[in-house]
């Protein structure tokens, strides 16, 4: 489980996250969603480390993260697969040796282990025939699932995916939301998924925590969030024509 | 103030990059890739401003010494002594401050915009030291070789130069260039671009991974990389002069 106590962020004089508190259960797909520039990423950032808190808790399980030098941080990052807005592959890379770069980097396989190990998680996400493909050779929706590849390759305890399938078309959005629950149930992780598309809130969101202003407004499952009677996050849900029409 | 501050933060990176390689042999690939990258590559453009540079010289010391006192050979002696204390070192390692820096610069600014360096850092991987180490090791290297490729060719230029031209005969100019060797200008000009390798490559990277923004920081960093290593590379050369000639 991750928990977050009271994190509280700023950039100068603007506050992007202001005393948000959640527990992100284990083995469940859990969701933040709000409008963009709601807090989202920098939330999703200094969970993994990327940003420091000004205040405010980060645990995984037992341990207390945000408080952890880069040596001691080492140990919980070979624990995470994280997923980003802009898939951020290696782009002097080929597909296998973006997904082999952990195996290298911090395991004794010798090369035909992790060759099958990559095949392994490339078929998974229904990548085949890339392998020697480089990223700028790939659509959208194949560059996210070699991400989620990736990401994967170690067997991570932690996945983190920002905006998984933004750029994307809605079919393959529910791909990649499908696949991002799939895998979140086959290998018990706990995931957490930062989105502002309500279909991935109705397919994916076991827990969905809403943020607007970086502050906490709500949090629930999907089936309870269409009858919240939180304002902030009813405009946000209804803010579409579609919603408002299916809403009556 | 910011001049300190990005001191300051240019030697906390250095401390990052020279800590223990997580995995030597993926440190040893990536140095094999950047040996090609930022050395083998620039061999062209070294030999072509090799040959120009000692013609010109010798055209120039051969029209600005017309003079039947002066004995010819000198024509050779003065091209192979600009070219190995000067322009073989200092004047490459400016010309490789653009090519290599900014290539430096651009390659690893792209990777902090595109999170690319947010994506090895969540892995784990000490990204200073994995994405700046190994082009200084490659840089430090190989430049050495590539001044003494530049040495070699350049004197050869200049002989070209002399003789086709009609200035100095062949033997006056190879006369004049085994006249007065002094050996010790080779280590003098060696010990000078490995200073400046160090440089190129540390204040590229420097640049490079401290962008924030978009590609249009990217083009600045770059541009920042190559200004500030062209002036270092200058101020060093000044300092290092003083140290191992006078």
């Amino acid at each position: 489980m991750i928990r977050v106590i009271n994190a509280t962020k700023s950039f100068n004089e603007n506050k992007v996250l202001d005393n948000v508190s959640s527990d992100f259960e284990a083995g469940k797909t859990n969701l933040v969603i709000g409008r963009s520039g709601s807090g989202k990423t920098v939330l999703l950032k200094s969970i993994v480390g990327l940003l420091e808190l000004d205040r405010g808790e980060i645990w995984y399980n037992d341990t207390r993260f945000d408080t952890l030098d880069f040596k001691s941080r080492k140990s919980i990052r070979k624990e995470i697969g994280m997923l980003f807005q802009g898939s951020a592959l290696f782009d002097s890379m080929t597909v296998e040796e973006n997904v082999m770069f952990k195996l290298n980097m911090f395991t004794n396989m010798n090369h035909s282990e992790k060759r099958k190990r990559v095949d392994f998680c490339l078929e998974r996400v229904n990548i085949r025939d890339a392998n020697k493909m480089l990223p700028s050779e790939l659509s959208g929706g194949m560059r996210k699932r070699v991400a989620i590849a990736r990401a994967i390759v170690l067997n991570p305890r932690y996945l983190f995916c920002d905006e998984p399938n933004s750029g994307l078309d809605p079919k393959s959005a529910i791909m990649i939301d499908n696949l991002i629950k799939d895998i979140t149930d086959e290998f018990k992780m706990t995931t957490i998924v930062n989105t502002h598309d309500m279909n991935s809130v109705m397919e994916i969101g076991e827990k969905v925590v809403f943020i607007a202003h970086g502050v906490k407004y709500w949090e629930g499952t999907n089936s309870e969030i269409l009858k919240s009677d939180c304002k902030p996050l009813n405009d946000f849900i209804f803010a579409s024509k579609l919603a408002r029409q299916l809403k009556h | 103030m910011n001049l300190i501050a990005s001191t300051g933060r240019y030697f906390i990176l250095l401390g990052k990059i020279f800590r223990k390689p997580e995995k030597h042999y993926v440190y040893y690939h990536q140095t094999m890739k950047e040996l090609i990258y930022l050395g083998v590559n620039s061999i062209g453009i070294v030999i072509i401003i090799s040959v120009f540079m000692g013609a010109v010289i010798t055209l120039q010391t051969a029209y600005n010494t017309d003079n039947p006192l002066y004995p010819r050979y000198l024509i050779g002696l003065g091209c192979r002594d600009s070219i190995i204390l000067e322009f073989s070192s200092t004047v490459v390692a400016l010309i490789l401050a653009g090519k290599v820096g900014s290539h430096i610069a651009s390659e690893i600014g792209t990777m902090r915009v595109t999170e690319q360096i947010d994506a090895l850092e969540i892995m784990g991987v000490n990204t200073a030291s994995y994405l700046i180490l190994p082009k200084i090791v490659a840089t430090v290297i190989f430049h050495p070789f590539l001044t003494l490729m530049s040495i070699t060719v350049g004197i050869f230029g200049g002989w070209l130069a002399g003789i086709t031209t009609g200035v100095i005969s062949s033997g006056d100019f190879i006369y004049g260039i085994q006249y007065a060797f002094i050996p010790y200008y080779i280590t003098y000009s060696l010990i000078k671009t490995v200073v400046f390798a160090f440089i190129i490559s540390s204040v590229s990277g420097y640049q490079g991974y401290y962008v924030s923004g978009g590609s249009l920081e990217v083009g600045r960093a770059s541009t920042r990389s190559v200004v500030y290593s062209c002036i270092l590379i200058l101020l060093f050369n000044l300092i290092l002069t003083q140290l191992l000639l006078s």
